[in-house]
């Protein structure tokens, strides 16, 4: 079988309906690189705690590819993507919990809505979400040290709570509307969240940016008491940021390039160097 | 009737060196070695090519218990990256720095290890501690009772009441179904209940007049007078402070000629006044024991890598929180010690960890007699057991200790004396001090060794240049005379026996501490020992 469209790329389709997860941390262009369509369909998947193979799932097209393009539903499929370091994922609908966990590099693309964990840990690479995603966006799994450690997630619609818990490097922005405790516990890296946010957004945080913009927030949650005000001013940093984020085609408004922003630091009951910036509109 | 056959014995207690012998094996017991002519055997060993040693013992290991099981609940990360599928025959599990329950037993059975002694219980958790013991299988425990800080002890010692010390260390190894007195830290945990800690022997605690050196004097002498088979197993005071050898020599001092044993010795024989100046003073400590045949010690050897460190030590484990600032838990336990864990990560880079690698090898090629040496990484404190293995290479290998040399810091060399030693250990000597010592050190007559009438816990090697591989998976393991593993498959999960002592001198202690007991204690007197039910196979070692 040759590549399907204008590059060669392997096409996953779902056979049924999945009742129960499926764990298929084999999607992942660094498995599927140098495989054969007979190899690609042998690699182990459990359904359940039934231990198969990807063929007897999935309808697979294509072969020998970084590229990977999965339609259909995959909202029950978990660990697509996991600890990837290279290639594209084209996700053309939903997907499951821990898409690009602990991935270093590469490119997830999900035209739906994704759960859980998505990029959990991660190292590197870039994850684009169309659609909404559950808690624990670039956060850290149970125990660990750091959350996400570099890359990029960029979100379009809505998230769940403790988005960007412990993130040490990295971006995370949000278009839409934020659980609580945005960046809990965060070592570094910056959260952009321009809808409302929940409560707490930054609580035990050590060092870090978190960027609120509060757009179509009449009613914005109080800061803790251990964040202090400093100043309001117009960082250089962030416009940086903002028209990088511009650049890849994230919708950025031309007056938050320019604004002023409240600057409050804290947690105090932490080390006190992390920051919260409120758009002074 | 299993006979093994065209292996090359190791067995140090009946002086056998790498002889091909057979061994005959029948009811859990060895019945022949040597040609039997009058024999026939159901099963046949063909051990050719293979080491044939006594099972494995180790004295000092943390597998079990209450800070055991913190530090699980602490650590979910360590577990995540050791995940242990069940098989036909094995359950799942986890692994790493604290595996569960089931895996500590399989991993130790795959490394040919047949009997562990967890080593510390705090009594009022014993009961927890025995259950734990009970779901590790196939391999024979024994747990060491924590003793050191107990307030009755103190009390009793400060007001001179020697006689009642002994009588409550005999009802508390048996309420408590320990082997020995462990002390951790003797006096020092009981001042961290007011926030200090003692700085040498001869400070007093916070609230009673009573030191280290008497604590450790007084209970060394009631190990031997109630015939103890193991001495008392000390964990000295000032563990990880940079100038701690001293007190390590006078608490050695402190018992005189009775017998004691100094455990994870590595983490008390530092030299120096601040981390900035750490050296190593393996030589000092070692001369002392090489002196004192009364004094046995274990290395407590540290593994470069990611660990959780866990003791009974409050105050020290609240200073390694300082120096890293890692998560933590500090515990007290009631009115007879306390508890700490703090995940550590050894790095060769990091100056002070490379000192501290050398020192336990250090001490470990000084010892003059094997038969007093033991080889720990005080698991999971120094590194996870089963990097037992590669401890063994480096012992026996010059050239692997220079290869890991090269990769410390320059610093770090004038600081040890580690590269001028020329020793290795001979596979006999590793047969010691993983065999043959500590079954001799526990006071086992039927372990350790492969003579008629032993236990048939038999390890079986396959022979290989490199020993780290010889000795991470055994061919064959038989324990209590059944193979349970093949090819370092584990093919029976059994159960081990587990032993512990009943000095029998209690007298009518328990009737006197009651009152005092009931006012303080969280639960009742009644509820807080172990019974004799509750182990499935209780063995009780006979003292004297």
């Amino acid at each position: 079988m040759s590549g399907v469209g204008e590059m060669n790329e392997i096409l996953l389709r779902p056979k049924v309906e999945f009742d129960v997860p499926v764990e298929a941390e084999v999607i992942s262009p660094d498995l599927f690189a140098e495989k054969s369509h007979e190899e690609i369909g042998s690699l182990p998947v459990f359904l359940g705690n039934r231990k198969m193979c990807l063929k007897d799932l999935f309808e697979i097209e294509g072969q020998s590819s970084t590229n990977i393009v999965l339609e259909g539903d995959f909202s029950r499929v978990k660990k697509i993507g996991y600890g990837m370091s290279r290639g594209k994922i084209h996700i053309k609908g939903n997907v499951g919990m821990h898409t690009g966990a602990t991935m270093k590099g590469g490119e997830i693309i999900v035209e739906g809505d994704a759960m859980d964990w998505l990029g959990a840990e991660m190292n590197g690479g870039l994850i684009w979400v169309k659609g909404s995603v559950g808690h624990f966006a670039g956060a850290s799994y149970w125990g660990s040290k750091h959350g996400m450690n570099r890359g990029m997630i960029l979100i379009e619609g809505n998230t769940g709570n403790e988005v960007g818990k412990k993130m040490r490097r990295g971006t995370i922005a949000i278009k839409g509307k934020t659980g609580d405790f945005l960046g809990v516990g965060m070592i570094g890296g910056t959260i952009l969240a321009f809808s409302e946010t929940g409560e707490r957004p930054g609580a035990e945080m050590k060092r870090g940016s978190i960027v609120l913009f509060l757009e179509n927030c009449t009613n914005p949650p109080p800061l803790l008491p251990t964040f202090t005000y400093n100043c309001t001013y117009s960082p250089t940093f962030l416009r940086v940021y903002l028209k990088t984020l511009r650049k890849l085609g994230f919708p950025v408004k031309e007056e938050y390039i320019s604004g002023k922003y409240r600057r409050y630091n804290g947690d105090i009951v932490e080390l006190g160097k992390g920051e919260i910036l409120i758009y002074e509109p | 009737m299993i006979r093994i056959t065209k292996g090359k014995v190791y067995d140090p207690i009946n002086g056998i060196n790498g002889k091909e012998l057979d061994i005959w094996v029948d009811g859990g017991k060895i019945v022949q070695v040597g040609d039997a002519p009058d024999l026939v055997a159901e099963r046949i060993i063909d051990a050719e090519g293979c080491i044939v040693m006594p099972g494995g013992i180790d004295i000092h290991s943390h597998i079990a218990g209450g800070k055991v099981n913190l530090g699980r609940k602490l650590r979910p990360e360590d577990h995540r990256k050791d995940v242990v599928p069940r098989t036909e025959t094995t359950r799942s599990g986890v692994g790493h720095s604290i595996p569960s329950t089931f895996v500590t037993g399989y991993r130790y059975a795959q490394m040919g290890y047949t009997m562990v002694m967890e080593a510390a219980m705090p009594p009022l958790t014993a009961k927890h501690t025995h259950e734990e013991l009970h779901d590790i299988p196939i391999i024979d425990k024994g747990s060491y009772t924590l003793m050191g800080n107990n307030h009755f002890i103190l009390k009793f010692i400060e007001k001179g009441e020697i006689e009642k010390v002994k009588s409550f260390i005999s009802w508390l190894l048996k309420t408590t179904k320990g082997y020995t007195i462990k002390i951790v830290n003797p006096c020092g945990v009981e001042s961290w209940k007011w926030g200090k800690n003692v700085e040498n022997i001869d400070q007093q605690a916070a609230d009673y007049a009573v030191t280290p050196r008497q604590l450790i004097s007084i209970l060394s002498q009631i190990a031997d007078e109630l015939g103890l088979p193991h001495s008392i197993h000390l964990h000295c005071n000032n563990i990880g402070v940079p100038g701690n050898y001293e007190t390590t020599v006078e608490s050695m001092k402190a018992t005189g000629t009775n017998r004691v044993h100094v455990t994870h010795a590595q983490f008390n024989s530092y030299g120096g006044k601040g981390w900035a100046d750490i050296h190593s003073k393996a030589r000092e400590v070692v001369e002392y024991v090489n002196e004192h045949p009364n004094v046995t010690f274990d290395a407590g050897q540290i593994v470069f890598g990611d660990t959780t460190t866990m003791t009974a030590d409050g105050p020290w484990q609240y200073r390694l929180y300082l120096l890293s600032g890692n998560k933590w838990v500090n515990a007290d336990v009631e009115m007879e010690t306390s508890a700490g864990i703090v995940p550590y990560t050894f790095r060769k880079k990091s100056l002070v960890n490379a000192v501290q690698w050398a020192i336990g090898l250090e001490l470990m090629l000084l010892a003059e007699d094997p038969w007093r040496a033991f080889m720990t990484t005080d698991h999971p404190n120094g590194g996870p057991f089963t990097f037992y293995p590669q401890i063994i290479k480096l012992l026996m290998s010059r050239a692997a200790r220079e290869e890991m040399i090269a990769q410390l810091p320059r610093r770090a060399l004038e600081r040890i004396s580690l590269p001028q030693i020329t020793r290795e250990y001979s596979l006999y000597e590793i047969a010691i001090i993983t065999r043959a010592a500590p079954s001799k050190l526990l006071g086992l007559h039927q372990k350790g060794h492969l003579g008629v009438g032993a236990d048939a816990d038999i390890a079986i090697y396959r022979e290989n240049p490199d020993v780290e591989k010889v000795f991470s998976s055994v061919q064959y393991l038989l324990k209590d005379g059944e193979v349970v593993v093949e090819n370092g498959i584990v093919l029976k999960s059994t159960s081990g026996r587990i032993l512990y002592v009943d000095p029998g001198e209690e007298g009518d202690i328990e009737e006197y501490i009651r009152e005092e007991f009931e006012k303080f204690y969280t639960v009742t007197l009644d509820g807080y020992g172990v019974p004799e039910n509750y182990l499935e196979r209780g063995e009780c070692v006979s003292c004297g």
